[in-house]
């Protein structure tokens, strides 16, 4: 059944949305942006923080849009 | 500074644009046009997630501790990345069971248990009235800010005795208004439409206040994101809070908070009264959460955007952290742009009223349903009270738990607000729900939990929570001395509250959050598998595990004897006399019952019933009134197994059926081709044997004629008798060649027909044939050229049959070339795939009408009058000697004058066979 696998298939992938989520904003992933620099007068820190908050937001807007009611 | 009365006046003008709104909402909602029937203005509602804390207190948090404001928002948005999988469940169960509140929710999937209704409020009551004191402290602070000197003011004469204090008459107007949108219907499950409409408002409202003042500060007092921050990288003190470790002087990032702070937002994003109320309860059509899952965070990433410009911007300005709280409103002020300010305020205001309309429309709920009733419902003279609309008397215990709870919130407020800093307050709030999340999020996902062991969970939770987090604030505001805290109580270090069990290295909530939550999920899990449940648990964690979807209805748990006559009035106590009867009247009918008194009172309806009287006075109530209403039998666990194997048999027999019946709809469509392949294969004989009769009786019409003259005529001539039989001779040779090729044909496609597999040179089978038909060429005027591109490599074929395929393809080509100046070309070309044999002409071509038909049998190109003899089977034995080694026939267009006919021979026939089967139709003559 095409639907029922389909809409495995998007569960499936918001799960794994949520895993990457879950890394990329926790330790040790953070870290990697920890430096002293400006990036076109942003600090970098927070920029990148917002930077993948925004990505997050984004990826799931389009996977959770395209789920079959 | 702006005039109290300006202030005030703006509040309250505010307050009655919300009141507008929410009226509006009502009216809009009543007349079945409703404005919150949308996934925008429900992801909107979602936004009362951000109360004044938000809004004040994240900029206090950035100034203090840099991006620690953060993890309460990325902890929501994580926990919407599965809102489609876990929050959709929860919207459907809690819709099919009408459950109005988390203790509701919880209460029910544990066998309706009363007792744990009542835990769960409570709990609720203790963790959210701190919670509802932080609104009330961030209007009067802002209100004092305004009004009264810089730097801070002291709320609205808070200082004074209390019936001098504005706060007080704020909070009993707020109340006011709570009552006014929060119990106009009894039934909670039916959507307070205005109030959602006010709250989507006020959830606009914030964030283009804050936007306005993260714009004004960040571009009117700064130039712009690079100027502020530049000037920030100029202070090392600040420039270190843009980092990681900004966390209290460069000691290691408190990685562990980090995560906890997450975890807690994720988990009270779902389990706060008021997130419940909007995402679960107020839901109008589930579909919404797609959209609402990811606007909610964008929401959240916009009003958090100039967080850290106003914070250092504050700092920059101010010199200090001290009052942080307030930079939203008194970096406006500073600047004289007192018009901003007093936008921020409203702003601020908009935050604080939004959750507390919510949260005390949710807990008044919970108190009514979960406390006030069960306690109602064990009363003699309640129970005596037989008859009457008791809908009067329960939205009088809303009202009152409105009141109550905005009091409490206003005293608590009173006695202990000003000692602690707002942050900690919302965090501790967060972390009394965070306690239910084992048991409701177990009760989804695990039929084994059971109400002995959510009683355990949540008692164990909400002990280790009050005394490792709450009992340890209000120690710290002065309450009674600290000295527990620092040794432990009666000295015993290991017991000390913040340090449990000897377990340091944690901050406070981190510390509080992972002991709690342990002993939570242990007690739940443990006392679960201590004892089997009950035949109502197990009921109820079937009903909830697997909610399926709107259009499967679970199982009816339930035995006994009931009527309407019973459950009817117990409605109407309860619903009302018209709610009562419309319900009824819809019951009745969905089953096809012609009146209400003929509705048949099976387990079905009783579970109706009862989960009608559920949205109106909860699960556990309704069950206690059920019960005591109509003949139960109990049910035994066994009973509960038996009736769920019987749905599960029922699921699978249902699904068996929708299988068979899917192949029987498949089988009829086979046999519908299958006949159609059946006729048309039929019309294709007929056309066969009249076409074969055909052909047959034109050369015996002849050789009867002429030997019939010749019968009558002993006396022809020598001469015209020779002539005569000549024609006969040809035409009997004409009529053998017709039976051969038609036998031939058939043999061929009945697949009876010999084939040889040997190795043949393609090259000598064309100079073959071309040598046994060069006479007959020459005769009538006509030049043949080769063109082989030789060597060719031998293919594995029968020789005779392609010989065959190249003498029809001449033979065809002599017939209609000019006579004389007729000129045939036969080329041979070969790639790595396959061999091309072209048969090229300076014919009339194939007139476009014949080209799609040319291969079809007894079909010959041109009229009958000018076409030359033929027995309209060459071509159709071409094709199927070609197809038989895997290859393909065609008439091609793109050479100019003439008829070209090429063939093509794979060299291996097996890989080739399947897309050489299906010729264009174009390509026969």
């Amino acid at each position: 059944m095409p639907r029922a696998g389909s809409h495995r298939l998007g569960q499936q992938r918001l799960l794994a949305l949520f895993a990457a989520g879950l890394l990329a904003l926790n330790f040790p992933l953070l870290v990697l942006w920890d430096h002293a620099v400006y990036i076109a007068g942003l600090p970098l820190f927070p920029a990148a923080l917002f930077g993948i908050w925004a990505l997050l937001i984004a990826v799931l807007g389009g996977l959770i849009e395209a789920q079959p009611d | 500074m702006l005039s109290p009365s300006l202030v005030i006046g703006a509040s309250l003008a505010y307050l009655l644009l919300l009141f507008g709104v929410a009226a509006w909402g009502d009216r809009r909602a009543a007349a079945g046009r409703s404005v919150v029937g949308n996934a925008w203005a429900y992801a909107l509602s979602m936004a009362v997630y951000c109360t004044a804390w938000t809004y004040f207190g994240s900029v206090g948090r950035a100034a203090t501790t840099g991006v620690w404001f953060l993890p309460i928002y990325l902890g929501p948005t994580l926990a919407m990345v599965l809102a489609w999988t876990v929050l959709r469940k929860m919207i459907r169960i809690a819709r099919r069971w009408r459950l109005t509140s988390i203790a509701d929710f919880v209460a029910s999937r544990y066998g309706k248990s009363p007792m744990l209704a009542g835990l769960v409020t409570l709990i609720t009551v203790v963790g959210i009235v701190p919670y509802i004191a932080l609104q009330l402290k961030a209007i009067a602070t802002g209100y004092g800010l305004l009004t009264g000197p810089s730097g801070g003011g002291d709320g609205l004469g808070s200082a004074g005795l209390w019936w001098q204090d504005g706060t007080f008459y704020a909070a009993l107007l707020l109340a006011g208004f709570t009552m006014m949108f929060g119990t106009r219907h009894l039934d909670s499950t039916e959507r307070h439409e205005g109030m959602v409409a006010a709250i989507a408002f006020e959830s606009l409202v914030k964030l283009l206040a804050f936007l306005a003042v993260g714009v004004f500060v960040t571009w009117g007092m700064f130039g712009g994101p690079r100027d502020l921050f530049e000037r920030v990288a100029a202070q090392p003190d600040l420039a270190r809070l843009l980092t990681l470790g900004g966390d209290g002087g460069g000691t290691a990032f408190a990685w562990g908070q980090w995560f906890a702070l997450t975890l807690l937002s994720m988990l009270s994003v779902i389990f706060l009264p008021r997130q419940f109320q909007v995402i679960v309860v107020e839901n109008v059509d589930e579909r919404h959460l797609k959209r609402a899952a990811w606007v909610f965070p964008l929401y959240l990433w916009l009003i958090n955007l100039f967080v850290l410009p106003i914070a250092f911007g504050g700092l920059l300005f101010f010199g200090s952290a001290t009052d942080a709280d307030a930079f939203v409103l008194s970096l406006p002020l500073a600047q004289g742009a007192l018009w901003l300010a007093l936008a921020a305020f409203i702003g601020g205001l908009s935050a604080a009223t939004g959750m507390i309309i919510v949260e005390a429309i949710a807990v008044s709920t919970m108190v009514c349903n979960d406390l006030v009733m069960p306690v109602l419902l064990r009363t003699r003279r309640f129970r005596s009270r037989h008859g009457g609309d008791l809908t009067r008397l329960l939205l009088a215990i809303r009202r009152a738990a409105i009141l109550g709870i905005l009091l409490l919130g206003y005293v608590y407020f009173h006695l202990a607000g000003e000692a602690y800093a707002l942050v900690s307050i919302g965090l501790i709030s967060f972390a009394a729900v965070a306690q239910f999340a084992p048991a409701a999020l177990g009760g989804m996902y695990w039929k084994g939990g059971t109400r002995r062991g959510a009683l355990a969970g949540l008692l164990a939770g909400f002990v280790l929570w009050a005394y490792t987090l709450m009992l340890p604030s209000i120690a710290k505001s002065g309450w009674f001395p600290d000295a527990f805290l620092l040794h432990g109580p009666w000295g015993l270090a290991l017991l000390k509250p913040e340090a449990l069990f000897g377990l340091t290295g944690l901050d406070g909530l981190t510390h509080s959050l992972f002991w709690s939550l342990l002993a939570n999920v242990g007690a739940y899990v443990g006392v679960s598998l201590w004892r089997a449940p009950s035949a109502l648990e197990a009921s109820q964690a079937a009903l909830f595990v697997d909610v399926g979807d709107a259009a499967h209805a679970g199982p009816a748990f339930w035995r006994g004897r009931a009527s309407v006559a019973e459950l009817l009035p117990l409605a109407e106590r309860f619903l009302g006399a018209a709610r009562a009867r419309r319900l009824f009247a819809e019951w009745a009918r969905l089953t096809g019952a012609a009146r209400v008194e003929d509705i048949r009172a099976d387990a079905a309806f009783v579970q109706y019933v009862e989960a009608q009287l559920a949205g109106a006075i909860g699960s556990a109530s309704a069950r206690v009134l059920v019960s005591s209403s109509v003949q139960e039998e109990p049910l035994a666990l066994d009973d509960v197994m038996r009736i769920l194997d019987e749905a599960t048999q029922l699921r699978a027999h249902s699904r068996a059926l929708e299988a068979q019946r899917a192949s029987l709809q498949r089988a009829t469509e086979e046999l519908r081709a299958a006949n159609e392949q059946l006729k048309s294969l039929d019309r294709l004989k007929d056309d066969f044997m009249s076409s074969v009769t055909h052909e047959l009786r034109t050369p015996l019409t002849s050789i009867r004629a002429l030997s019939e003259m010749m019968a009558d005529d002993p006396a022809m001539a020598a001469d015209q008798r020779q002539q005569f039989l000549g024609i006969i001779v040809a035409e009997t040779e004409r009529l053998s060649r017709l039976v051969n090729q038609v036998l031939d044909l058939a043999r061929i496609e009945s697949g009876h027909a010999d084939w040889a597999d040997e190795d043949v040179d393609l090259a000598a089978v064309v100079r073959q044939a071309a040598g046994s038909m060069a006479e007959a060429l020459r005769e009538q005027g006509c030049t043949l050229t080769l063109d082989l591109a030789e060597p060719v490599p031998p293919l594995r074929a029968d020789a005779d049959r392609l010989t065959q395929v190249v003498l029809n393809l001449l033979g065809n080509a002599a017939k209609f070339v000019p006579r004389p100046g007729g000129e045939i070309r036969v080329t041979l070309r070969h790639d790595a795939d396959a061999v091309r044999v072209a048969v090229q002409d300076n014919g009339p071509g194939v007139p476009p009408g014949d080209r799609a038909r040319i291969f079809d049998k007894f079909h010959q190109a041109g009229d009958a009058a000018s076409r030359p003899g033929g027995t309209g089977l060459g071509l159709p034995i071409s094709r199927q000697i070609v197809e038989h080694f895997g290859g393909s026939i065609r008439l091609r267009h793109d050479t100019g004058q003439g008829a070209c006919f090429e063939f093509r021979l794979p060299w291996q026939p097996s890989i080739e066979q399947p897309a050489e089967q299906h010729h264009s139709p174009g390509d026969k003559r």
